[in-house]
């Protein structure tokens, strides 16, 4: 590219050239905003505008378009100009559409719209149009860790879709859990018996699918790289190692069941007749279609009590706090294995809750029919008396304390996820012993004793050999923005790792991990982010001379995108950044910056923004506003014709995360009077699309504090807020009473500096 | 204790869920609750009651044979039919509280002054003896039902009533004497004699 040439385009539809004096926009555009070619436009976004624009870049040689027209976020289609850097002033949604029409309110409107267009002008020299990044990897199979339901499902849809796989099985054999079922819960009409497990269908399509490569006894000891060139050693048992290319990674390691001896007052340990569901499928294996015998003596079991909830949806210390969702249909399934042998064996659930998802219900009222009766009643106590067991539960319905008799007692245990490693916890302790003090937060227990977990991955990541864990151990990304996504670009997780399944579930899930697999190794081959700034070309880079080595990026980076050389300077996995410019809000020497996003683009439109005296009483008020959330909120609430003041100036930024506090603390210096930021919700229900963005921010702006005390300012100038997409009527009551409060508290002394 | 009623526990031991299941009209649908309490709720008498329907349900699972047999409760029941437009599965609830009371009442240990128990005797004394309803001689003994005292009071306070209906001719007042019952009497008797025979044989107890 030889030199740049910057047009502006001003429109005029939508209500823009009646509002406003776009003869000054122009004015605007040329001289403050140099532009060497400036055009008015009835109606931009038609084809003859398009066109216009279209034969400017190629005839003219333009490089640089500064759109003045609707939202960002409006007519993508039409204003998707991917050669040349696109800034766009945003005088619809953000001006026109938000202030009065009348004579009163001409001239703020006017000052609005003529810094929105300052603005975009100022941005765009400061952009580049990015190029891809000429790191990608081009590898395309796709790794499946684990050989059960999930795996093998996954494994199989991608496969089907035209992917290589290899799939690699810790254990001797593939099947999971469900190979070791004696039949499953029903998957299909009428819902009203157990049927085959169907893993041996399954595990025989894997074997005899060309594109699937099964590595058994073997495991992962590491994992390196980024989506579409990640290297992986696959150790066998015997200690040969294979290393393997891959573009993405499918982590679908499991459960393992509760450890049943953590339950003595159930009676588990204390008589082998007490036994948790893995074992009665044993049992109904080993009894195949006769009846089932109990372990100590092998008598044939008359009677059998299943005791639902066991060690789980208890708050006791060592149990889990969450419920496991398949164990009552289980228990349903297991206490058919009787009544389908013999209709005059007695079994009773005893449940708290009795939860059937999915068609589940049918299935409970098939039971019912057969004669296994249930009672609503908690169980406490479980004791060997003559031979047989006692089941002491306090009846929830009659209110009373009761006593049941049986051979057999059978404990719905839950699901505890296979995530691995903890590495959060791991690196708390890391930065205990580095710096000799204690930085942890209060949730390390140490007063736990830990056993030692092996790693699923062996990440040589920076920040761990694991994917983070979320709530209970278990690896998941946002629940509903983001299902599959993890903390890890190109690792997705599916089945009872992410939250606790049954198979059904369970091959849904993989399914659609199978599916985000396949979407990150196309994007990673064409130098592309993924979710959520999907196709996105930027990637950070830093300036070496300028840097510190201070750490901070690679520590505040959500993805792990970020590792360090010998010399503690950042190495960046480009292909494995979410590109979110967390890494740009958090660098304190300002080096790190994308081609089309910086600490440029935005600071450059802070300081062009006209700036009225102290005595003019009009405050100017910047807001940087999450463009995933918050912005498209203001267009909605634009959209709905609701009013705000004039006196604010709206930034859109990527994330709060990326937010540098030299914007804020410039802005001030500059003469804005007040700071509103506004990000996604934080904390454990998050909803910040790059997960920790919105938290750092608030975390960095509670720090400004000492910064505007220095500098004499309230701390009311720099606000933070967390807002959802939803809301649309309050983040104009917002905007006017922050302008209120700004009133009160009286203009910033340093205009004019 | 009647005899019926050893027989029926010794049949039975602590079962006694099967015992409901089958002696007990609409008795099968028992099992089939699932506890969600909406019979309860949805009962206008719910509060009145000493075990409302959920709770019958579950006391028979329990195996609380005297507890259930022995309760007011399910003679409480006005038959206004609420738990059974509402039961999310569907159980005949109303009739199975009535194959209770029944069943009760029947091997001899429902509760005996019960006053819905009581009615139903005199009101069933009554049809069977002619066919037909005497509906004089129903309401004297349901006056006179606690004794001469009580009755007198009863039947001043229904006086005006009583005078309406003889007004309008809904009361004949010479009902002791000219009761018109059905044409042949003697045959209702056998029939119903048979039906019970049929019925008791049908639910296995033997008289």
């Amino acid at each position: 590219m030889s030199e740049n040439k910057t047009a502006a385009y001003v429109c005029k539809g939508c209500g823009i050239g009646d509002r406003l004096d776009t003869d000054q926009l122009a004015k605007i555009a040329e001289s403050e905003g140099k532009c060497s070619l400036v055009r008015q436009h009835d109606f931009l976004c038609n084809a003859d505008g398009v066109n216009t624009i279209r034969n400017d870049i190629e005839g003219e040689g333009v490089t640089h378009v500064v759109i003045a027209a609707c939202s960002r976020r409006a007519k993508t289609d039409a204003f998707g100009f991917d050669d040349v850097a696109l800034g766009r002033a945003n005088l619809r949604e953000g001006v026109i559409w938000v202030r009065p029409d009348a004579e009163e309110a001409r001239e703020t409107t006017q000052e609005m719209a003529d810094d929105y267009l300052r603005m975009a002008c100022a941005e765009i020299q400061y952009m580049k149009q990015p190029a891809a990044n000429q790191n990608a990897g081009t590898n395309k199979n796709i790794l499946v860790v684990g050989g059960g339901v999930s795996g093998m499902t996954a494994a199989l849809e991608a496969s089907k879709a035209g992917y290589g796989v290899l799939l690699v099985e810790k254990t001797g054999q593939l099947g999971g859990w469900a190979a070791k079922l004696y039949k499953r819960v029903p998957d299909r009409e009428p819902f009203a018996d157990p049927q085959d497990t169907g893993a041996s269908d399954l595990i025989k399509s894997v074997e005899h699918d060309k594109n699937i490569t099964v590595f058994v006894n073997s495991s992962i000891t590491r994992t390196s790289g980024a989506p579409g060139q990640f290297s992986i050693d696959i150790s066998a048992e015997s200690g040969e190692t294979v290393t393997e290319n891959v573009g993405s990674i499918i982590q679908a390691s499991g459960f393992s069941n509760y450890d049943a001896n953590q339950l003595p007052e159930l009676g588990y340990g204390k008589s082998p007749d007490v036994v948790d569901q893995a074992e009665l499928e044993q049992l109904a294996k080993q009894a195949a279609d006769g009846p089932i015998k109990r372990p100590s003596d092998g008598k044939e079991v008359e009677s059998v009590v299943f005791v639902q909830c066991a060690g789980q949806r208890s708050d006791k210390q060592g149990h889990l706090p969450y419920c496991s969702g398949h164990c009552c249909n289980t228990s349903i399934k297991q206490a058919m294995y009787f009544k389908d042998s013999n209709p005059n064996v007695d079994t009773m659930v005893m449940y708290d809750d009795l939860r059937t998802p999915g068609n589940g219900e049918d299935f409970y009222r098939s039971a019912q029919r057969k004669g296994v009766s249930f009672t609503k009643g908690k169980t406490h106590q479980v004791n060997p008396v003559n031979g047989q067991l006692e089941v002491k539960f306090h009846d929830m319905i009659l209110g009373e304390d009761a006593v049941a008799k049986a051979d057999l007692v059978v404990l719905a245990t839950g699901q505890v996820a296979n995530s691995g490693v903890d590495i959060e916890q791991a690196t708390t302790l890391e930065v205990e012993d580095e710096d000799g003090q204690s930085e942890a937060t209060a949730e390390a227990d140490t007063s736990e004793v830990q056993v030692p977990v092996e790693s699923i991955l062996n990440l040589t990541y920076r920040q761990g050999v694991d994917l983070p864990h979320l709530r209970h151990g278990f690896s998941d990304s946002h629940f509903i923005c983001f299902p599959y996504e993890t903390q890890r670009s190109g690792i997705y997780t599916c089945g009872p790792v992410r939250r606790p399944m049954d198979i059904v579930q369970t091959m849904e899930d993989a399914t659609g991990a199978a599916l985000k697999a396949i979407q990150a190794v196309e994007n990673a081959t064409l130098g592309r982010a993924a979710h959520p700034r999907s196709g996105d070309l930027s990637f950070p880079s830093f300036r070496r001379e300028g840097c510190t080595q201070c750490k901070r990026c690679t520590v505040e980076c959500p993805f792990g995108a970020i590792d360090e050389d010998e010399q503690r300077y950042p190495v960046f996995n480009e292909s494995r950044c979410r590109r979110c410019g967390t890494c740009m809000g958090a660098c304190p020497v300002r080096v790190i910056s994308f081609e089309n996003y910086s600490v440029d683009t935005v600071g450059q439109q802070i300081k062009t923004v006209d700036m009225p005296d102290e005595f003019d009483e009009k405050p100017r008020i910047l807001v940087l506003a999450c463009e995933n959330d918050a912005y498209p909120a203001l267009d909605m609430a634009a959209q709905q014709g609701l009013e705000y003041s004039a006196f604010v100036r709206i930034v859109p930024v990527r994330c709060l995360g990326s937010v540098n506090t030299i914007w804020v603390t410039d802005a001030l210096n500059s003469g804005y009077d007040g700071v509103m930021l506004m990000g996604c919700k934080k904390g454990d229900d998050y909803q910040c699309h790059f997960v920790k963005g919105s938290e750092l921010a608030h975390y960095r702006m509670s720090k400004i504090d000492d910064t505007l005390q220095q500098l004499q300012l309230e701390p009311e100038r720099v606000q933070t807020y967390e807002v959802e997409i939803t809301d649309i009527q309050r983040l104009p009551t917002l905007i006017n009473e922050y302008v209120a409060k700004i009133d009160e508290i009286g203009m910033n002394p340093f205009k004019g500096f | 204790m009647s005899d019926v009623n050893t027989a029926m526990v010794q049949k039975y031991r602590n079962d006694f869920l099967k015992e409901v299941e089958e002696n007990v009209e609409e008795g099968h649908w028992v099992k089939m609750c699932m506890q969600c309490g909406v019979c309860s709720g949805s009962c206008p008498f719910g509060p009145d009651w000493d075990h409302p329907p959920q709770e019958i349900f579950m006391m028979i699972r329990a195996g609380k044979r005297d507890e259930v047999l022995t309760t007011e409760s399910m003679w409480m029941c006005t038959s206004c039919y609420n738990c059974i437009v509402r039961c999310p599965r569907e159980l005949p609830i109303t009739h199975i509280m009535h194959g209770l009371a029944n069943y009760a009442h029947r091997l001899g240990i429902a509760p005996k002054m019960n006053p819905t128990r009581r009615f139903s005797k005199i009101f069933w004394n009554n049809i069977a003896k002619t066919g037909r309803v005497n509906e004089l001689a129903l309401s004297l003994k349901l006056y006179f039902m606690d004794g001469f005292m009580s009755g007198i009071k009863n039947a001043l306070a229904m006086a005006g009533v009583g005078i309406g209906m003889l007004k309008t001719k809904r009361l004949n007042p010479f009902a002791l004497i000219n009761h018109k019952g059905v044409k042949n009497p003697k045959e209702l008797h056998v029939l119903l004699k048979k039906a019970r025979e049929i019925e008791d044989r049908r639910k296995g107890i033997a008289r």
